[in-house]
């Protein structure tokens, strides 16, 4: 299903079509996410994903034309590339341990130490908000740190063009 | 949009439990799924139908600028505000432990701060983003 959606958005050239088509590859993907038991993340995909840049997307598109350009030329040399680093991780996750393997390295380093002592040492029964914001406190830090400074980076930028435009230029 | 009594008053109800979901989604963030970015993200989805609906202007009067200007910082330096209480307080940088009488308090202390600092830097640049955006459709806004 989410293969349909994705043909459909690259074929679609109305652009209001694709925001919406993303809404609903977003909400897909929540689903996928809560059928890997990753109820964090699904939510967070469905509120930023589904929600948040949707009415973005929208209020862009209110600023420019509805309707994608015909493309100038075959876009062949992308589609190659695409299909290649396609093909290499494709051919990657064949080296991968196998889906849920407990014995997998990643679930022996630290992470089995979370899971055997996060509720008691930090007294919190969801695993993920104690990694987050406990074990991982620095990272997450980091995290707010990067969404700040989007918000600045947006502020400083559309400030200054609405700046110019009151100074009288075109 | 202002005129359609269908939506008014259905956005009128949902926004309560947008919001009302929101903190239940941050502060059950310990036991349930959710925390505070999902939490900010609720919130400002919460303000942003609001907006769409009422009008940008409307929806500037319950927020305004200044105050989610506020909020993007004040976000950051709550977060680590943490950290440096965790110093003062004779442990490591956002060390949880020494901020309650025991360490599982201190923790659970530490965590809600935090994560209140996530919500309130979230909350503010989204709502940012979406004042600057839809504010420049009709020349300019604020």
């Amino acid at each position: 299903m989410m293969a349909v959606v994705t043909v459909v958005i690259a074929r679609q050239r109305n652009l209001f079509a694709v925001v919406i088509l993303f809404g609903i590859y977003s909400f897909l993907m929540a689903t996928v996410l809560v059928a890997l038991d990753a109820v964090d993340v699904a939510m967070t995909e469905a509120a930023v994903g589904a929600g948040i840049s949707t009415i973005l997307f929208l209020s862009a598109l209110h600023l420019g034309k509805g309707i994608e350009m015909k493309p100038l030329h075959r876009p062949f040399l992308p589609l190659v590339v695409a299909l290649a680093t396609g093909a290499a991780l494709a051919y990657g996750t064949l080296g991968l341990p196998a889906f849920s393997d407990s014995e997998a390295p990643i679930h022996q380093h630290v992470a089995k130490r979370y899971v055997e002592e996060g509720a008691r040492e930090t007294g919190v029964p969801n695993i993920v908000t104690a990694v987050l914001a406990s074990y991982r406190g620095y990272d997450t830090l980091g995290e707010v740190t990067v969404v700040f400074t989007a918000g600045i980076g947006v502020i400083a930028l559309l400030r200054r063009v609405r700046g110019r435009r009151r100074g009288g230029k075109p | 949009m202002r005129n359609y009594l269908v939506l008014r008053v259905i956005a009128k109800l949902m926004i309560m439990f947008m919001v009302l979901f929101a903190l239940y989604v941050q502060f059950h963030g310990d036991f349930g799924p959710g925390g505070g970015f999902q939490a900010g993200v609720i919130s400002a989805a919460a303000i942003v139908f609001y907006g769409i609906i009422f009008g940008l202007p409307a929806a500037r009067e319950v927020v305004p600028d200044r105050l989610v200007e506020v909020m993007i910082a004040a976000g950051v330096l709550l977060y680590a505000g943490v950290g440096v209480a965790g110093l003062l307080l004779g442990g490591n940088y956002l060390d949880y432990f020494v901020l309650g009488a025991d360490p599982v308090d201190g923790q659970h202390r530490g965590i809600f701060w935090i994560e209140m600092g996530v919500l309130i830097t979230v909350a503010g640049v989204m709502l940012k983003i979406f004042y600057m955006f839809a504010g420049r459709g009709d020349g300019g806004g604020e």
